[in-house]
């Protein structure tokens, strides 16, 4: 075993910190658990992608996070992400939770929107019986290893009917190169309930220039009817490594929309799943990512069908700059039973250097045989026709360049729930297109 | 002064094999110049190679607009010399809006900080759009993604009226088409004639210059102009073919770079 895979945590140290924090005993053992299991599980294998080269060492120390009482308390970049949350907005900063805020009508609607860890304390009866029940503490060493160590967090529960209108809002930064960063997001949204909730996820000041790890997990639970959609943007500097898994379990007739921007300098591991259950249960994915310098990239949605005449719909679309290198997967696992399913994905690379790298693998495990499936996948270059076509017309071999990778990017980032985030992530395309 | 386009001795080959053979012509503003030809001769390299294409490398000659070698500048620079090209196969963008497109078009002729205003635009864009009897929806739609031919080549003709150039080559632009869609971009096309344009038309088949009446006809083969004459040589082609043209000439095969 290699340094890197030296398990930085262990069953005393993880009861420790949870008693410390006052967590309920239930989920102290849970960590003491996951803690055991982190020592003896080996790493995912993660399709060409040698994440046991990257570093993994530096997954930082606890550090307990001071509240702020107004936004203004904040770094301005954090700021302006924050800015316009109306319905609701929660700020994790390093290890910790430092502001949440949820409207009146909401809260009187039931609805929850804390960080996680109060969420243990104070709605145990909403968070044991879902948490860590989509994705597994035993899954391998990483699950294991975010299990014992999580921290801050995100808690959304949605009541039965309950439609929240405007998007909740989380901002999870990290500006201490020392602390810990490990959110665990756990949205439940309850019968026929329908919620939005968006995150940006992004290293500032002193942690944008040190190496780290940030590892989260986040979990979906939509019953029956319900519809999440979920949109997260990542933007964290090239030494920090980022191990983000997402997954989702849907019953009847559930839907969840997924939107991700991967655009992260540094190494990404990136792993977007639907797990279809529930008859006529639907799930979207759509995820883009610009990738530039020596970055790695791993991006993978899934699908897994068991659910009758459910559907699943992936996109991933990648610009590759310098010598950076995307594996892209896409996984569609229609189970025996679930007829009447279908599931479709499309990858796409983009690359714009010769030293650039995109590896697209549609993979379809069918075995049922009365469903329809479909994959495309592509990797390119800039279009010299496109090109001499728009300079025919008087545009700039720059900007004809740069319509065509955003036109490339479009259908995704039109897809994007608040116009605020768009804006945003069309920011920071650019930022990284053009940097 | 009006518009002067002067083809000198153009030669250009594709993947180093001469298509082009020494063109020469000279178009004056308020004239249109019909080339006509088989398949195969070099009618298509000649538009392509005037405006730039990348596979198209120039081997000898000038191309003078306005006193001007466009031939030496940048497919994007001879675009705002004045040069436009309808294509034969035009390319389809994805997310690239067309009217998105179109203003990058207009606005890099007018250049930074003299932007059109959107509210212009859109007006200017409608009006030409109605003109063509284009649905008002493909403003919106991916540049050319998913359109028919007979649409592809009224969004063509869209750019060109909206982008008001001196040299308009058409490169087959009548193929495709029905007869409707033939008359509207016919007209169109007629709408621009004025004394500051000169026009070249490409075309296999005499219908088209039913439509766009030439004051000169030209015939193309073997990556050559072997006859010129008046808008009765179109006819003369149009009701007794090529044939009579190769006999006179002594030429057997009319194509040129054909393996």
């Amino acid at each position: 075993m290699s340094i890197q895979l030296s398990t930085p945590v262990n069953r005393q140290a993880a009861e420790a910190l949870s008693r410390s924090k006052g967590e309920p005993e239930w989920l102290t053992a849970l960590r003491a658990e996951a803690a055991e299991l982190a020592e003896t599980l080996a790493l995912p294998k993660v399709e060409k992608t040698r994440i046991d080269r990257w570093n993994l060492s530096a997954f930082g120390q606890y550090k307990a996070a001071q509240p702020v009482a107004q936004l203004t308390e904040l770094p301005e970049d954090v700021q302006t992400l924050a800015a316009n949350a109306e319905a609701g907005l929660l700020v994790q900063r390093g290890s910790g939770s430092v502001y949440a805020k949820l409207s009146d009508e909401l809260k009187a609607k039931g609805v929850i929107f804390t960080d996680l860890e109060t969420a243990a304390r104070e709605h145990s009866n909403l968070v044991q019986p879902y948490l860590h029940t989509v994705v597994p503490n035993n899954e391998d060493k990483l699950t294991a290893l975010h299990g014992a160590l999580w921290n801050g967090g995100v808690f959304v529960y949605v009541p039965k009917n309950v439609e929240v209108e405007i998007p909740l809002q989380a901002v999870l930064f990290n500006d201490d190169a020392d602390a810990a960063f490990a959110p665990h997001i756990l949205i439940v949204a309850d019968t026929h309930s329908r919620v939005t909730y968006v995150d940006n996820v992004v290293t500032t000041g002193a942690a944008a220039s040190a190496a780290a790890v940030h590892h989260s997990i986040v979990e979906i639970v939509a019953k029956a009817g319900a519809q999440v959609n979920f949109a997260s943007i990542h933007n964290m500097s090239g030494e920090v490594v980022d191990l983000s898994i997402r997954r989702a379990t849907l019953d009847n007739d559930a839907r969840v929309e997924w939107v991700i921007g991967d655009l992260n300098d540094g190494n990404t591991l990136s792993d977007t799943k639907s797990l279809l259950k529930g008859n006529g249960s639907t799930s979207d994915s759509k995820v883009i990512s610009i990738g530039s310098n020596a970055q790695k990239m791993s991006l993978t949605t899934q699908a897994v069908h068991w659910g009758r005449s459910s559907d699943s719909q992936m996109i991933t679309r990648a610009v590759m700059r310098d010598e950076a290198t995307a594996i892209i997967n896409g996984i569609t696992k229609i189970e025996k039973g679930a007829t009447k399913a279908n599931g479709e994905q499309t990858e796409k690379v983009l690359m714009l250097s010769p030293k650039s790298r995109g590896d697209a693998n549609p993979i379809l495990l069918i075995d049922e045989d009365d469903v329809t499936a479909g994959h495309a996948a592509s990797v390119g270059q800039v279009n010299p026709e496109q090109v001499y076509y728009l300079m025919s017309r008087g545009i700039s071999k720059k900007d004809a360049e740069r319509l065509i990778i955003y036109g490339f990017l479009a259908p995704v980032v039109s897809e994007v729930p608040i116009d605020a985030v768009r804006e945003q992530l069309q920011r920071l395309l650019e930022r990284k297109l053009e940097a | 002064m009006s518009t002067q386009f002067v083809i000198n001795d153009l030669k250009a080959s594709v993947e180093g094999k001469e298509i082009l053979k020494g063109i020469n012509l000279e178009i004056k503003g308020g004239e249109i110049h019909a080339i006509m030809g088989p398949n195969g001769t070099g009618k298509s390299t000649l538009a392509s190679a005037l405006m730039g294409h990348p596979k198209y490398e120039v081997t000898g000659g000038t191309a003078l607009l306005d006193g001007e070698d466009i031939l030496e500048m940048g497919v994007d620079e001879r675009a705002l010399a004045g040069m436009f090209l309808a294509m034969q196969y035009p390319s389809e963008i994805t997310g690239v809006t067309n009217s998105d497109f179109l203003r990058s078009a207009i606005n890099a002729r007018r250049g930074e900080g003299n932007e059109i205003s959107l509210i212009k635009f859109i007006r200017q864009m409608e009006g030409k759009m109605k003109d063509l009897e284009m649905n008002p929806e493909f403003a919106h739609r991916y540049l050319n993604e998913g359109f028919s031919g007979g649409e592809k080549k009224r969004n063509e003709i869209l750019q060109m009226m909206l982008l008001d150039p001196k040299l308009v080559i058409l490169d087959e632009i009548d193929s495709g088409l029905d007869i409707d869609a033939l008359r509207i971009v016919s007209n169109g096309v007629n709408a621009m004639r004025s004394e500051d344009r000169g026009f070249l038309v490409i075309t296999h088949y005499q219908r088209l210059l039913n439509y766009i009446k030439p004051d000169f006809v030209h015939v193309m083969m073997q990556g050559r102009i072997v006859k010129s004459g008046g808008p009765e040589l179109a006819e003369r082609l149009e009701n007794e073919g090529y044939d009579w043209v190769k006999e006179e000439l002594g030429i057997v095969d009319e194509t040129v770079g054909q393996a």
